[in-house]
This record gives structure tokens, sequence and C-alpha cells, in this order.
């Protein structure tokens, strides 16, 4: 790195890296959200919650790389799915607790990346989106045919939950809930950290103008490798936790349905918005186990027509809509206290 | 030696096949500039047309490889006119998720309707048994496929570069720019283009309906090996889909004759080679970066 780091975003740049608004509106967010995890399990059943905020980390990881460096991947589930067996096959094997687990799946998913994420970001736009796909399919190969393994088609059963010998965590998914949670919450922070430094500004740079942030002296493929592969990791942690909270890996978790998925969830919500994937992870979540509990058995029907909606009609997704009116509305207020106000928060693509 | 010439055989012949279906793919894509996500749900549409003719109104499968195209056109029409057109202006990344939200619902609808086992069909009589030639034993189902597929291969390059609309299609594809430039009026041929790749993803689906289950699933992993062929061949380019079709063909039959573990995973690797080495792809613009 030649160039050590960029401080502050421009003042009239309101909508792109940095979350909105007051810092005060931001610990009242916060708080909200860690009350709304906190109080999940008591509303929902306690292994769906889990796979809401598994989902909703998920999505995140995937954010970093499509809402803040403007690189689809449409090849997440390699990571999601390697650290489910990774994370499975180590809980099985060596009966350690399962964040040890969950950790090593994640470390897996990251050296997974390296040469994934070397290879796509020779790529940009949609090449990379097909890129990522085509080593996703390799990877779900491989899942498939080491069966000895993996399990093949059948998947791996029987994934324990061993936590430092508490067995009310091993037995009762409502007290694995808590024990879990802290886990992806603290990828949620690594991510939120991830994005508002100094890194995730050259990031927000690159997507905004690649061959600026290139002249300014940045190596703009190092750093999209490495936030290839930090998004990997935190989709691992992710993904060992989901693997762990079921019990059992299904070889859907490699599949590109799931990276298809969890694409969905972070439109839904809106890219660019970390917020954002937390709620379309919700909200997806809970439409397919409502249409499962309501005997629905064509939940791709529903998942595809959201789909085409939000594309069409949609763009800015859920979080995305709110915060852009929100940051209209902010921004109209300083106007007329301060002689000029900011550029029109353009539409952008992700 | 004659087993080395056996599996080039098959190569080829799977190899047209892939080249047929990648053709669609790379027209749609170059003038469009849309990654067509759904291009393997509407070449299962096509198998499952073929099979419901076949079942319904006794259509044999010469009728079907007339009749689907222009059924799949008219589809690929309303989808272009109902979906693509809105977002035709917008990153590309947008059509790519739209057509995989309508891959998701055409598939879903499939299998609501149809179920998930595969309906049957079966090819007329001239088209089963085998045939040999100078020791190479080839169904003659395949080598029907090889000739047919070889024959709209010439005939869409001959529709490229010996016709008005062929030109334009293929200024447009090349240098849009300067197509647009020279007073081109690209945009009155989206739809149409749009149709006829649909029209040729559903030839590809009637071709492969007497040997491969038709099921909803069938263009799933299929649509993303054509992925892999057009990003070998150069994305935008139509030769680059036909010549990286053939090489997949080959790479999956020798593949599958010596390491049949890895036959599917060679596909993806011989395409990370290809991006290693030519990362535009190997007919692929150097500049293009969408």
């Amino acid at each position: 790195m030649t160039r050590s780091v960029v401080t502050e975003a421009p003042v009239t740049e309101p909508q792109s890296a940095t979350s909105a608004g007051s810092p005060r509106l931001r610990w009242v967010l916060l708080a909200v959200g860690l009350v709304a995890a906190l109080a999940l399990p008591w509303f929902v059943y306690p292994p769906v919650a889990m796979d809401i905020v598994a989902m909703a980390l998920f999505a995140i990881a995937l954010d970093i790389l499509l809402g803040y460096t403007g690189l689809l991947s449409f090849g997440h589930a390699a990571f999601w799915g390697s650290s489910a067996y990774v994370t499975s096959l180590i809980a099985t094997h060596h009966g350690v607790p399962f964040p040890v687990a969950v950790v090593g799946g994640a470390l897996f998913a990251m050296i997974l990346a390296l040469p994934a994420g070397y290879l796509s970001v020779r790529r940009s736009g949609i090449y990379f989106a097909m890129v990522t796909l085509a080593f996703a399919q390799m990877v779900y190969f491989i899942g498939y045919q080491w069966s000895g393994l993996t399990g093949g088609e059948n998947g791996l059963q029987g994934v324990p939950r061993n936590f430092f010998g508490i067995e009310l965590v091993e037995t009762d998914s409502f007290y694995f809930y808590y024990a879990a949670l802290p886990i992806l919450l603290l990828g949620m922070w690594v991510a939120w950290r991830i994005v508002h430094s100094p890194f995730g500004r050259v990031l927000v740079s690159i997507r905004d103008n690649t061959q600026r942030a290139r002249a300014l002296g940045y190596e703009v493929e190092k750093y999209k490798v490495i936030a290839f592969v930090l998004s990997a990791g935190l989709t691992g942690l992710a993904g060992g936790v989901f693997a762990i909270n079921h019990g059992f890996v299904a070889l859907t978790e490699l599949h590109w349905s799931t990276s298809g998925e969890v694409v969905l969830m972070t439109v839904l919500g809106g890219i660019g918005t970390l917020w954002g994937g937390i709620l379309g992870a919700f909200l997806s979540v809970m439409l397919a186990d409502y249409l499962a509990s309501s005997g629905f058995d064509g939940i791709d029907l529903v998942t595809g027509s959201v789909f085409v909606l939000v594309v069409l009609l949609f763009r800015r997704g859920l979080w995305g809509t709110v915060r852009y009116q929100w940051l209209a509305w902010q921004q109209r207020r300083t106007s007329s206290r301060r002689t000029s106000a900011g550029a029109d928060p353009a539409e952008r693509g992700p | 030696m004659n087993a080395v010439l056996q599996y080039a055989v098959q190569g080829l012949a799977a190899g047209s096949f892939y080249a047929l279906a990648a053709l669609g793919l790379a027209i749609i894509f170059g003038v469009l500039g849309v990654v067509n996500f759904a291009h393997g749900a509407f070449y299962m549409l096509g198998a499952v047309a073929a099979a419901v003719l076949l079942d319904t109104l006794g259509l044999t499968l010469w009728w079907a490889l007339l009749a689907v195209p222009l059924l799949m056109f008219g589809f690929g029409v309303v989808v272009e006119r109902l979906l693509v057109q809105w977002l035709l202006r917008l990153d590309p990344l947008y059509n790519f998720l739209l057509t995989f939200g309508l891959t998701l619902v055409l598939v879903e609808a499939v299998k609501q309707r149809y179920g998930v086992s595969g309906l049957p069909y079966k090819p007329p009589d001239v088209l089963s048994g085998r045939v040999e030639l100078a020791g190479v034993v080839l169904p003659r189902y395949q080598l029907f496929v090889f000739l047919f597929s070889v024959a709209i291969c010439v005939l869409v390059w001959l529709l490229m570069t010996r016709t008005r609309v062929g030109m334009i299609v293929r200024a447009a594809t090349e240098k849009p720019e300067l197509a647009r430039a020279l007073g081109i009026n690209v945009g009155r041929w989206v739809t149409p283009v749009f149709g006829f790749g649909v029209a040729l993803a559903g030839l590809a689906g009637v071709l492969a309906a007497p040997f491969r289950a038709i099921t909803a699933d069938m263009g799933n992993n299929f649509a993303i090996i054509l992925f892999a062929v057009v990003v070998i061949g150069g994305l935008g380019s139509i030769v680059g889909a036909v010549v990286a079709g053939f090489m997949v063909g080959l790479v999956e039959a020798f593949g599958q004759a010596y390491a049949p573990t890895f036959a599917q995973i060679l596909i993806f690797v011989l395409m990370a080679v290809i991006i290693l080495v030519r990362p535009a792809g190997l007919f692929g613009r150097k500049e293009a970066t969408a």
C-alpha cells in the first residue's frame, strides 16, 4: 500500500458508506437492534431466530463486496457451504466446543477465498459475477463428488452442539441461540468496523471510481482481494453457526440458489446498508418459514417474484429507501441553513 | 487410438450442442448487454414444450423442432417487453438479477405443474440405434444432434454475415457506440434479437428432450456450464461462443473418459485458466468491462 489512509468522507456525499444521520441516531439504532436480537427467540421459534441472525450476517458479509466495493459475488454459497461442512466435520470428529469449530470453518472459507478472489477480481461487473458463480459451482461439484467426506447427496448428519460442557445449550435451541449469538454479533461488528474504516473508504472509492482510486496510488486488485477474503470469512462464520444450529449440512448450502438467496436478502434490504441486510434476512427467512408452515410448497414462486419486483420497482430496497428519504429530508433541512446543499443523492447501481 | 477418436467424436457431438445453446446467450449479451440467467430455464421450457406437444397433440420431434422455437420466440418477446426492457439502461447486474428471479419462478412453476419426476420423450424410430463410422460407434441420435447443431450454427453465421439484419446485429455486438454513431437504430432490434436468443435456447431444449431427463431442474446446472462457455469464448463474441462450446464438449468427453470424478470440474478449471491467461476470453475484446 503506497497510500495510507483516507480520513474523512466529503460532507456532500451523505449516502455512500457512512451510515446516516447523527451519532445519537446511530446509538439508538444499535440499541434497538441489540434488544431485538436478544428478544427474538421469545417471539420466533428459536431455530428460525438463529437462522435469521446467521442469514443476516451472511447478507452483511456479501454487502461488503456488493454494496461497498461494487462487486456482485454470485458464488458466496461456496464460502457459506464449505464453512458449514468444515465446521460440522470439526465438531463431529474432534469434540471441540462449537465456537472453536465455527472459527475453523471461517478460516477454511478465507483460505478458499484467496485463490477464488485472486482469480475473480481480474474481471469486474457482470464478469465478476459469472466467475464467482463458476468457481462456486466447482466447489459444489467437489462437495457432491467427495461423498466420503461430505456425505454427497445425503449431507452430514448428527452434528453436535458441544458447548464447554453446558448441556442446556446442546439440547435446547433456546439456549443455543444465546450461546451462538455473540459469535454472529461479533461478526457484524467486524463488518461494521471494516466498512467504516479507512480501508472501507478505499473500497467505496474503488466502487465509485476505480480509475481514480488507481490513479491515487491504491492497488485496487489487492484491496478487492482483501475485501473478498474478509467477506468470505464472515460468511463462513455465519455458515458454521447455521450448520450447528440445524445439526446437519445439506448439499443445498453449496448450491448457487443459496448464493441467489443471499443476494436477494441484500437487495431487498438495500445494498450498501448493513441494516438492510439484517432486515432483508429477517423478512425472507420469516416469509419462507411462514410459507412452509402454511403448507405452500412453491416457495421459489414467491421468492422469484419478489426478486423480479424488487429489481424492477424497488432497487433501493426497504432500508435503502427509508434512509434515502431520511437523508433527503436532512439535506433539505441543512441546506436551508447553509448556503449551498450537497449533490442530489443519485440512484446508484451495485 | 481408436478410443481417443471415439472420445473426440463424442466430444464434438456434445460440443455442437453446447455451441448451439450458448449461441443464444452470446447474441443476447452482445446486443442487449444482458447476461440472461434465465437461458437455462428457457432451454428447460423448450424440452418441456416438446414433451407436452408430443403428449397432447402428438407432434413428433420434427414438428417440435419447428413449433417450439416459434413459441419460445413469442415467449421471449413477451418477457423482453414485460420485464427486461425496463432495465436495459441500468447496470447489467440488474438484468442478471431480474433473470435470476425469473428463473426461480419458471422452474418452480414447471415443478408445480408437471412434478419433479422426468417427463418421457421418445424420438422417432429413424433416430434410434447406433451408427458405426471408421470404427467409431455413435448413437444415431447423437449424430443427428451434431449435424443439426452444426447446420443451425452455420445458418446463424450466414444470417449474421450475409444479411442486413445480421450486419446490424453484428455491428451492435462488436462496436455498439460506433453502430449508434452511424445512425443504426439498434433499439429496434432489441426485442426480436432477445426473442431469437430465447428461441435458440428452446431449440436446444427440444434437441435435448430425447437424451436428457426432462425435469424442471434440467436447465439449472446447464446454464452455468453455458456461462463458462461464453466466458471462455469472450462474452460479446458469437464465434467465441461456438469455438468454446466445442472446447467444453471435448474437455467434458475426455474428462469423463479418463477422470470421471473431475469431468464436471474440469470445465471450470478450463475457465479459470483462460481467465488467468486471457482475462477477456478467447475472442473477447480487451476493453470489455461491463
